[in-house]
Protein backbone atom coordinates (compact mmCIF):
# COMPACT_ATOMS: atom_id res chain seq x y z
CA UNK A 1 0.00 0.00 0.00
CA UNK A 2 1.51 3.35 -1.00
CA UNK A 3 1.20 6.54 0.99
CA UNK A 4 -0.84 8.04 -1.84
CA UNK A 5 -3.36 5.19 -1.72
CA UNK A 6 -3.79 5.76 2.02
CA UNK A 7 -4.13 9.47 1.31
CA UNK A 8 -7.05 8.80 -1.04
CA UNK A 9 -8.65 6.68 1.69
CA UNK A 10 -8.65 9.72 3.94
CA UNK A 11 -5.74 8.77 6.19
CA UNK A 12 -4.46 11.95 7.89
CA UNK A 13 -1.05 10.45 8.60
CA UNK A 14 -0.65 9.84 4.86
CA UNK A 15 -1.71 13.45 4.20
CA UNK A 16 0.98 14.64 6.60
CA UNK A 17 3.63 12.57 4.86
CA UNK A 18 2.53 13.76 1.43
CA UNK A 19 2.81 17.36 2.62
CA UNK A 20 6.38 16.78 3.84
CA UNK A 21 7.24 15.11 0.56
CA UNK A 22 6.03 18.15 -1.36
CA UNK A 23 7.62 20.59 1.07
CA UNK A 24 11.02 18.87 0.92
CA UNK A 25 10.71 18.66 -2.90
CA UNK A 26 11.80 15.05 -2.83
CA UNK A 27 12.37 12.99 -5.97
CA UNK A 28 9.23 12.94 -8.12
CA UNK A 29 7.28 15.58 -6.22
CA UNK A 30 6.19 17.29 -9.44
CA UNK A 31 4.65 14.08 -10.72
CA UNK A 32 2.90 13.66 -7.39
CA UNK A 33 1.53 17.20 -7.58
CA UNK A 34 0.28 16.54 -11.10
CA UNK A 35 -1.76 13.61 -9.80
CA UNK A 36 -3.12 15.58 -6.86
CA UNK A 37 -3.97 18.58 -9.01
CA UNK A 38 -6.48 16.59 -11.03
CA UNK A 39 -8.44 15.95 -7.84
CA UNK A 40 -8.28 19.54 -6.59
CA UNK A 41 -10.29 22.65 -7.31
CA UNK A 42 -13.25 22.13 -5.01
CA UNK A 43 -12.16 23.79 -1.80
CA UNK A 44 -12.99 27.36 -0.90
CA UNK A 45 -9.68 29.03 -0.11
CA UNK A 46 -9.43 31.72 2.53
CA UNK A 47 -6.31 33.74 3.41
CA UNK A 48 -5.63 35.62 6.63
CA UNK A 49 -2.84 38.16 6.62
CA UNK A 50 -1.69 41.21 8.54
CA UNK A 51 1.19 42.59 10.58
CA UNK A 52 2.84 40.57 13.39
CA UNK A 53 0.79 40.55 16.55
CA UNK A 54 -2.48 41.56 14.86
CA UNK A 55 -4.08 38.37 16.15
CA UNK A 56 -4.13 36.29 12.97
CA UNK A 57 -3.76 32.95 14.74
CA UNK A 58 -6.38 33.85 17.31
CA UNK A 59 -8.74 34.93 14.52
CA UNK A 60 -8.15 31.67 12.68
CA UNK A 61 -8.80 29.73 15.87
CA UNK A 62 -12.09 31.60 16.38
CA UNK A 63 -13.08 31.02 12.73
CA UNK A 64 -12.32 27.31 13.06
CA UNK A 65 -14.78 27.04 15.94
CA UNK A 66 -17.37 28.67 13.71
CA UNK A 67 -16.62 26.19 10.91
CA UNK A 68 -17.00 23.26 13.31
CA UNK A 69 -20.63 24.28 13.88
CA UNK A 70 -21.27 23.85 10.14
CA UNK A 71 -19.52 20.46 10.19
CA UNK A 72 -17.20 21.75 7.49
CA UNK A 73 -13.86 20.04 6.96
CA UNK A 74 -11.11 22.63 7.13
CA UNK A 75 -7.39 22.33 6.36
CA UNK A 76 -5.21 25.08 7.80
CA UNK A 77 -1.68 26.14 6.93
CA UNK A 78 0.05 28.57 9.25
CA UNK A 79 3.31 30.08 8.05
CA UNK A 80 6.12 31.39 10.23
CA UNK A 81 9.56 32.61 9.14
CA UNK A 82 12.67 30.49 8.56
CA UNK A 83 15.97 31.97 9.63
CA UNK A 84 17.93 33.34 6.67
CA UNK A 85 21.09 32.44 8.61
CA UNK A 86 20.54 28.88 9.84
CA UNK A 87 17.41 27.72 7.99
CA UNK A 88 15.86 26.91 11.36
CA UNK A 89 12.42 28.08 12.42
CA UNK A 90 10.23 28.39 15.46
CA UNK A 91 6.68 27.65 14.42
CA UNK A 92 4.45 28.94 17.18
CA UNK A 93 1.00 29.32 15.68
CA UNK A 94 -0.27 26.19 17.42
CA UNK A 95 0.04 27.91 20.78
CA UNK A 96 -3.07 29.96 19.95
CA UNK A 97 -5.05 26.99 18.72
CA UNK A 98 -7.45 25.01 20.82
CA UNK A 99 -7.47 21.28 20.67
CA UNK A 100 -8.56 19.99 17.29
CA UNK A 101 -8.26 16.19 17.44
CA UNK A 102 -6.82 14.20 14.56
CA UNK A 103 -10.04 12.34 13.92
CA UNK A 104 -12.03 15.60 13.80
CA UNK A 105 -12.83 17.97 10.96
CA UNK A 106 -9.87 20.32 11.38
CA UNK A 107 -6.36 19.63 10.13
CA UNK A 108 -3.64 22.09 11.08
CA UNK A 109 -0.15 22.26 9.62
CA UNK A 110 2.68 24.70 10.33
CA UNK A 111 5.06 25.67 7.55
CA UNK A 112 8.37 27.55 7.64
CA UNK A 113 9.01 30.04 4.82
CA UNK A 114 12.22 28.24 3.66
CA UNK A 115 13.63 31.18 1.76
CA UNK A 116 10.41 32.65 0.36
CA UNK A 117 9.79 36.32 1.12
CA UNK A 118 6.22 37.01 -0.01
CA UNK A 119 4.49 36.08 3.25
CA UNK A 120 4.00 32.42 2.36
CA UNK A 121 6.32 29.42 2.43
CA UNK A 122 8.11 28.30 -0.72
CA UNK A 123 5.64 25.40 -1.11
CA UNK A 124 2.42 26.75 0.39
CA UNK A 125 0.64 26.82 -2.96
CA UNK A 126 1.62 23.21 -3.63
CA UNK A 127 0.56 22.06 -0.19
CA UNK A 128 -2.82 23.73 -0.79
CA UNK A 129 -3.25 21.46 -3.82
CA UNK A 130 -2.73 18.46 -1.52
CA UNK A 131 -5.25 19.72 1.05
CA UNK A 132 -7.77 20.40 -1.71
CA UNK A 133 -7.25 16.94 -3.22
CA UNK A 134 -7.64 15.36 0.22
CA UNK A 135 -11.21 16.67 0.27
CA UNK A 136 -11.30 19.63 2.64
CA UNK A 137 -14.31 21.91 2.05
CA UNK A 138 -12.29 24.94 3.04
CA UNK A 139 -8.59 25.77 3.26
CA UNK A 140 -7.25 28.61 5.37
CA UNK A 141 -3.77 30.02 4.98
CA UNK A 142 -2.37 32.24 7.69
CA UNK A 143 0.65 34.21 6.45
CA UNK A 144 3.69 35.26 8.41
CA UNK A 145 3.33 38.66 10.01
CA UNK A 146 3.61 40.97 6.99
CA UNK A 147 4.56 44.54 6.27
CA UNK A 148 3.20 46.38 3.26
CA UNK A 149 4.47 44.36 0.30
CA UNK A 150 4.37 40.62 1.12
CA UNK A 151 1.33 39.83 -0.95
CA UNK A 152 1.76 36.26 -2.22
CA UNK A 153 -1.43 35.35 -0.38
CA UNK A 154 -3.52 36.75 -3.26
CA UNK A 155 -2.32 33.86 -5.43
CA UNK A 156 -3.22 31.24 -2.83
CA UNK A 157 -6.87 31.99 -2.09
CA UNK A 158 -10.29 33.21 -3.17
CA UNK A 159 -10.93 35.59 -0.31
CA UNK A 160 -8.36 37.57 1.67
CA UNK A 161 -8.91 38.78 5.21
CA UNK A 162 -6.51 41.54 6.25
CA UNK A 163 -6.27 41.87 10.02
CA UNK A 164 -5.16 45.16 11.56
CA UNK A 165 -5.19 46.50 15.11
CA UNK A 166 -6.32 49.88 16.48
CA UNK A 167 -2.77 51.26 16.50
CA UNK A 168 -1.98 50.17 12.93
CA UNK A 169 -1.66 53.77 11.79
CA UNK A 170 -3.43 56.93 10.75
CA UNK A 171 -5.69 57.78 7.81
CA UNK A 172 -2.77 58.08 5.37
CA UNK A 173 -1.54 54.59 6.25
CA UNK A 174 -4.94 53.24 5.27
CA UNK A 175 -4.61 54.81 1.82
CA UNK A 176 -1.23 53.32 0.95
CA UNK A 177 -0.68 50.80 -1.81
CA UNK A 178 0.18 47.17 -1.11
CA UNK A 179 -1.38 45.35 1.83
CA UNK A 180 -4.28 47.81 2.04
CA UNK A 181 -5.29 46.98 -1.55
CA UNK A 182 -5.59 43.22 -1.25
CA UNK A 183 -8.31 42.88 1.37
CA UNK A 184 -11.67 41.41 0.51
CA UNK A 185 -12.58 41.79 4.16
CA UNK A 186 -10.86 44.05 6.70
CA UNK A 187 -10.74 43.11 10.35
CA UNK A 188 -9.80 45.54 13.08
CA UNK A 189 -8.93 43.09 15.82
CA UNK A 190 -8.45 43.95 19.50
CA UNK A 191 -11.33 46.38 19.02
CA UNK A 192 -11.82 46.61 22.78
CA UNK A 193 -8.73 48.83 22.90
CA UNK A 194 -9.02 52.61 23.03
CA UNK A 195 -9.27 54.47 19.68
CA UNK A 196 -10.41 51.44 17.73
CA UNK A 197 -13.32 53.46 16.32
CA UNK A 198 -10.93 55.82 14.63
CA UNK A 199 -9.14 53.26 12.48
CA UNK A 200 -12.46 51.66 11.56
CA UNK A 201 -13.70 55.07 10.37
CA UNK A 202 -10.41 55.84 8.60
CA UNK A 203 -10.54 52.53 6.75
CA UNK A 204 -14.17 52.96 5.74
CA UNK A 205 -13.42 56.48 4.50
CA UNK A 206 -10.39 55.33 2.50
CA UNK A 207 -12.49 52.58 0.92
CA UNK A 208 -15.08 55.13 -0.18
CA UNK A 209 -12.44 56.92 -2.25
CA UNK A 210 -12.24 53.96 -4.59
CA UNK A 211 -14.28 54.07 -7.78
CA UNK A 212 -17.00 51.44 -7.78
CA UNK A 213 -19.99 50.17 -9.70
CA UNK A 214 -22.41 47.28 -9.27
CA UNK A 215 -19.63 44.77 -10.05
CA UNK A 216 -17.42 46.06 -7.26
CA UNK A 217 -17.39 44.17 -4.00
CA UNK A 218 -17.81 46.72 -1.21
CA UNK A 219 -15.06 45.75 1.22
CA UNK A 220 -16.43 45.55 4.77
CA UNK A 221 -14.50 46.63 7.87
CA UNK A 222 -15.28 44.43 10.85
CA UNK A 223 -14.16 45.19 14.40
CA UNK A 224 -13.46 41.98 16.33
CA UNK A 225 -12.10 40.79 19.66
CA UNK A 226 -10.79 37.42 18.57
CA UNK A 227 -9.74 36.13 22.01
CA UNK A 228 -13.34 36.56 23.17
CA UNK A 229 -14.69 35.36 19.80
CA UNK A 230 -16.55 38.69 19.52
CA UNK A 231 -18.06 39.52 16.13
CA UNK A 232 -16.63 36.38 14.54
CA UNK A 233 -20.10 35.54 13.26
CA UNK A 234 -20.11 38.70 11.17
CA UNK A 235 -16.62 37.99 9.84
CA UNK A 236 -17.67 34.47 8.89
CA UNK A 237 -20.77 35.76 7.10
CA UNK A 238 -18.88 38.47 5.22
CA UNK A 239 -16.28 36.00 3.94
CA UNK A 240 -19.02 33.84 2.46
CA UNK A 241 -20.91 36.86 1.15
CA UNK A 242 -17.74 37.80 -0.70
CA UNK A 243 -17.35 34.29 -2.13
CA UNK A 244 -20.99 34.29 -3.25
CA UNK A 245 -20.56 37.75 -4.79
CA UNK A 246 -17.52 36.87 -6.88
CA UNK A 247 -19.07 33.59 -7.95
CA UNK A 248 -22.18 35.43 -9.13
CA UNK A 249 -20.32 37.97 -11.26
CA UNK A 250 -17.72 35.54 -12.65
CA UNK A 251 -14.77 37.18 -10.87
CA UNK A 252 -14.19 33.92 -9.03
CA UNK A 253 -13.57 32.03 -12.26
CA UNK A 254 -11.45 34.84 -13.73
CA UNK A 255 -9.35 35.05 -10.59
CA UNK A 256 -8.72 31.29 -10.61
CA UNK A 257 -7.65 31.43 -14.26
CA UNK A 258 -5.23 34.22 -13.47
CA UNK A 259 -3.82 32.13 -10.63
CA UNK A 260 -3.25 29.20 -13.01
CA UNK A 261 -1.37 31.50 -15.36
CA UNK A 262 0.78 32.77 -12.50
CA UNK A 263 1.39 29.21 -11.35
CA UNK A 264 2.72 28.15 -14.75
CA UNK A 265 5.02 31.15 -14.81
CA UNK A 266 6.19 30.43 -11.27
CA UNK A 267 6.99 26.81 -12.15
CA UNK A 268 8.95 27.90 -15.22
CA UNK A 269 10.76 30.60 -13.32
CA UNK A 270 11.85 28.24 -10.58
CA UNK A 271 13.05 25.61 -13.06
CA UNK A 272 14.99 28.10 -15.17
CA UNK A 273 16.45 29.60 -12.08
CA UNK A 274 17.48 26.21 -10.80
CA UNK A 275 18.90 25.13 -14.11
CA UNK A 276 20.83 28.26 -15.05
CA UNK A 277 21.37 30.55 -12.12
CA UNK A 278 22.01 27.93 -9.44
CA UNK A 279 24.42 26.06 -11.70
CA UNK A 280 26.14 29.22 -12.86
CA UNK A 281 29.39 28.39 -11.10
CA UNK A 282 29.53 25.05 -12.92
CA UNK A 283 29.08 26.61 -16.34
CA UNK A 284 31.38 29.61 -16.05
CA UNK A 285 34.29 30.49 -13.83
CA UNK A 286 32.76 33.19 -11.64
CA UNK A 287 35.97 33.90 -9.76
CA UNK A 288 37.73 34.84 -12.99
CA UNK A 289 34.85 37.04 -14.07
CA UNK A 290 34.77 38.82 -10.71
CA UNK A 291 38.52 39.33 -10.94
CA UNK A 292 38.14 40.85 -14.42
CA UNK A 293 35.44 43.19 -13.13
CA UNK A 294 37.51 44.33 -10.18
CA UNK A 295 40.46 44.96 -12.53
CA UNK A 296 38.19 47.25 -14.51
CA UNK A 297 38.32 45.15 -17.68
CA UNK A 298 34.58 44.58 -17.79
CA UNK A 299 31.47 45.23 -15.67
CA UNK A 300 28.50 43.25 -14.25
CA UNK A 301 26.14 44.62 -16.91
CA UNK A 302 28.23 43.47 -19.85
CA UNK A 303 28.87 40.12 -18.20
CA UNK A 304 25.14 39.72 -17.55
CA UNK A 305 24.38 40.43 -21.20
CA UNK A 306 27.03 38.01 -22.44
CA UNK A 307 25.92 35.20 -20.12
CA UNK A 308 22.29 35.75 -21.07
CA UNK A 309 23.15 35.44 -24.76
CA UNK A 310 25.23 32.35 -24.06
CA UNK A 311 22.32 30.64 -22.26
CA UNK A 312 19.87 31.80 -24.85
CA UNK A 313 21.67 29.69 -27.45
CA UNK A 314 21.61 26.54 -25.30
CA UNK B 1 16.67 19.39 -1.21
CA UNK B 2 17.79 18.18 2.20
CA UNK B 3 15.18 16.79 4.48
CA UNK B 4 14.58 19.24 7.29
CA UNK B 5 14.53 17.92 10.82
CA UNK B 6 11.14 18.78 12.33
CA UNK B 7 10.64 18.58 16.09
CA UNK B 8 7.52 19.15 18.15
CA UNK B 9 8.10 20.57 21.63
CA UNK B 10 5.40 20.46 24.27
CA UNK B 11 4.78 20.77 27.98
CA UNK B 12 2.49 17.96 29.09
CA UNK B 13 0.67 18.02 32.40
CA UNK B 14 0.01 20.92 34.67
CA UNK B 15 3.35 22.53 35.47
CA UNK B 16 3.87 25.91 33.89
CA UNK B 17 7.66 26.13 34.03
CA UNK B 18 8.52 26.69 30.41
CA UNK B 19 11.94 28.32 30.61
CA UNK B 20 13.76 25.05 29.91
CA UNK B 21 11.72 24.09 26.88
CA UNK B 22 12.08 27.59 25.42
CA UNK B 23 15.87 27.31 25.75
CA UNK B 24 15.74 24.00 23.88
CA UNK B 25 13.42 25.49 21.25
CA UNK B 26 15.84 28.33 20.56
CA UNK B 27 18.82 25.97 20.44
CA UNK B 28 17.20 23.58 17.97
CA UNK B 29 16.03 26.51 15.84
CA UNK B 30 19.57 27.90 15.75
CA UNK B 31 20.82 24.44 14.77
CA UNK B 32 18.70 24.75 11.60
CA UNK B 33 15.74 22.62 12.68
CA UNK B 34 12.06 23.45 12.35
CA UNK B 35 10.61 23.55 15.83
CA UNK B 36 6.87 23.41 16.35
CA UNK B 37 6.16 24.76 19.80
CA UNK B 38 2.72 23.91 21.16
CA UNK B 39 2.85 25.40 24.62
CA UNK B 40 1.60 24.49 28.06
CA UNK B 41 -0.85 21.95 29.49
CA UNK B 42 -0.89 19.54 26.57
CA UNK B 43 -2.43 16.09 26.99
CA UNK B 44 -0.66 13.04 25.51
CA UNK B 45 -3.47 12.83 22.97
CA UNK B 46 -3.02 16.47 21.89
CA UNK B 47 0.74 16.02 21.62
CA UNK B 48 0.55 12.94 19.42
CA UNK B 49 -2.24 14.36 17.25
CA UNK B 50 -0.20 17.51 16.65
CA UNK B 51 2.95 15.46 15.96
CA UNK B 52 1.15 13.44 13.28
CA UNK B 53 -0.35 16.53 11.61
CA UNK B 54 3.05 18.23 11.60
CA UNK B 55 4.81 15.04 10.43
CA UNK B 56 7.64 15.58 12.89
CA UNK B 57 10.64 13.31 13.28
CA UNK B 58 10.72 13.72 17.03
CA UNK B 59 8.66 14.86 20.01
CA UNK B 60 10.42 16.57 22.89
CA UNK B 61 8.63 17.12 26.19
CA UNK B 62 9.65 18.90 29.34
CA UNK B 63 8.26 17.70 32.66
CA UNK B 64 9.14 19.44 35.91
CA UNK B 65 6.12 18.35 37.90
CA UNK B 66 7.29 14.90 38.96
CA UNK B 67 4.64 13.23 36.84
CA UNK B 68 7.17 11.87 34.34
CA UNK B 69 6.48 8.19 35.17
CA UNK B 70 2.85 8.76 34.17
CA UNK B 71 3.16 11.17 31.25
CA UNK B 72 6.00 9.56 29.27
CA UNK B 73 4.35 6.10 29.16
CA UNK B 74 1.02 7.72 28.30
CA UNK B 75 2.56 9.44 25.26
CA UNK B 76 4.26 6.19 24.20
CA UNK B 77 0.90 4.42 24.46
CA UNK B 78 -0.88 6.94 22.25
CA UNK B 79 1.96 6.80 19.71
CA UNK B 80 1.59 3.03 19.58
CA UNK B 81 -2.18 3.20 19.37
CA UNK B 82 -1.94 5.61 16.40
CA UNK B 83 0.66 3.48 14.69
CA UNK B 84 3.20 6.29 14.99
CA UNK B 85 5.93 4.71 17.09
CA UNK B 86 8.50 5.69 14.46
CA UNK B 87 8.29 9.22 15.89
CA UNK B 88 11.15 9.54 18.39
CA UNK B 89 10.17 10.59 21.91
CA UNK B 90 12.72 12.41 24.05
CA UNK B 91 12.43 14.65 27.04
CA UNK B 92 13.92 16.47 29.94
CA UNK B 93 13.20 17.59 33.44
CA UNK B 94 13.98 16.90 37.06
CA UNK B 95 14.10 13.16 36.69
CA UNK B 96 15.96 10.80 39.08
CA UNK B 97 18.54 8.43 37.57
CA UNK B 98 16.52 5.29 38.36
CA UNK B 99 13.46 6.70 36.61
CA UNK B 100 15.58 7.86 33.68
CA UNK B 101 16.88 4.32 33.17
CA UNK B 102 13.40 2.88 33.38
CA UNK B 103 11.97 5.42 30.93
CA UNK B 104 14.72 4.75 28.40
CA UNK B 105 14.06 1.02 28.74
CA UNK B 106 10.38 1.68 28.11
CA UNK B 107 11.02 3.37 24.77
CA UNK B 108 11.80 7.00 25.53
CA UNK B 109 14.80 7.52 23.24
CA UNK B 110 16.65 9.89 25.55
CA UNK B 111 16.06 11.67 28.84
CA UNK B 112 18.06 14.82 29.57
CA UNK B 113 18.50 16.03 33.12
CA UNK B 114 19.37 19.49 34.51
CA UNK B 115 22.80 20.73 33.43
CA UNK B 116 22.85 18.91 30.09
CA UNK B 117 24.28 21.25 27.42
CA UNK B 118 21.95 22.04 24.53
CA UNK B 119 24.56 20.65 22.10
CA UNK B 120 23.77 17.20 23.49
CA UNK B 121 20.15 17.45 22.42
CA UNK B 122 21.18 18.72 18.98
CA UNK B 123 23.66 15.92 18.31
CA UNK B 124 21.26 13.33 19.75
CA UNK B 125 18.61 14.40 17.22
CA UNK B 126 21.02 14.54 14.29
CA UNK B 127 22.32 11.05 15.07
CA UNK B 128 18.84 9.68 15.56
CA UNK B 129 17.83 11.03 12.13
CA UNK B 130 20.72 9.23 10.46
CA UNK B 131 19.57 5.85 11.70
CA UNK B 132 15.94 6.59 10.83
CA UNK B 133 15.10 5.05 7.50
CA UNK B 134 12.14 5.83 5.32
CA UNK B 135 11.32 2.93 3.05
CA UNK B 136 7.79 3.97 2.26
CA UNK B 137 6.49 4.08 -1.26
CA UNK B 138 4.87 7.42 -1.89
CA UNK B 139 3.14 6.75 -5.20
Amino acid sequence: MTVLENFYKGDKRALSKIISYIEDRREGYRELLGKLYSKSGNAIRIGVTGPPGAGKSTLVNALLHRFLKEKKKVGVIAVDPSSPFTGGALLGDRVRMNEFPLDGDIYFRSMATRGASGGLAASTNNVLVALDAFGFDVTIVETVGVGQVELDIIDACDSVVVALVPDSGDAVQTMKAGLMEIADVFVVNKADRPNSDRIVTDLRTALEFKAHDENTWMIPVIPTVAVEKKNIEELYNKIFEHIAFIKANKQYEAHRRLQIEKKIIAILRSRFEKEFVSNLSEIVNLDNIIEEISLGNTNPYTVGKELYEKFHKL
Amino acid sequence: MDKKIRVLLAKPGLDGHDRGIKVIAAALRDAGMEVIYTGLRQTPQMIVDAAIQEDVDAIGVSILSGAHMTLFPAILDVLKEKNASDIILFGGGIIPDDDKAELEKMGVAKVFTPGAPTEEAISFLRDAMKSKKSDENIM
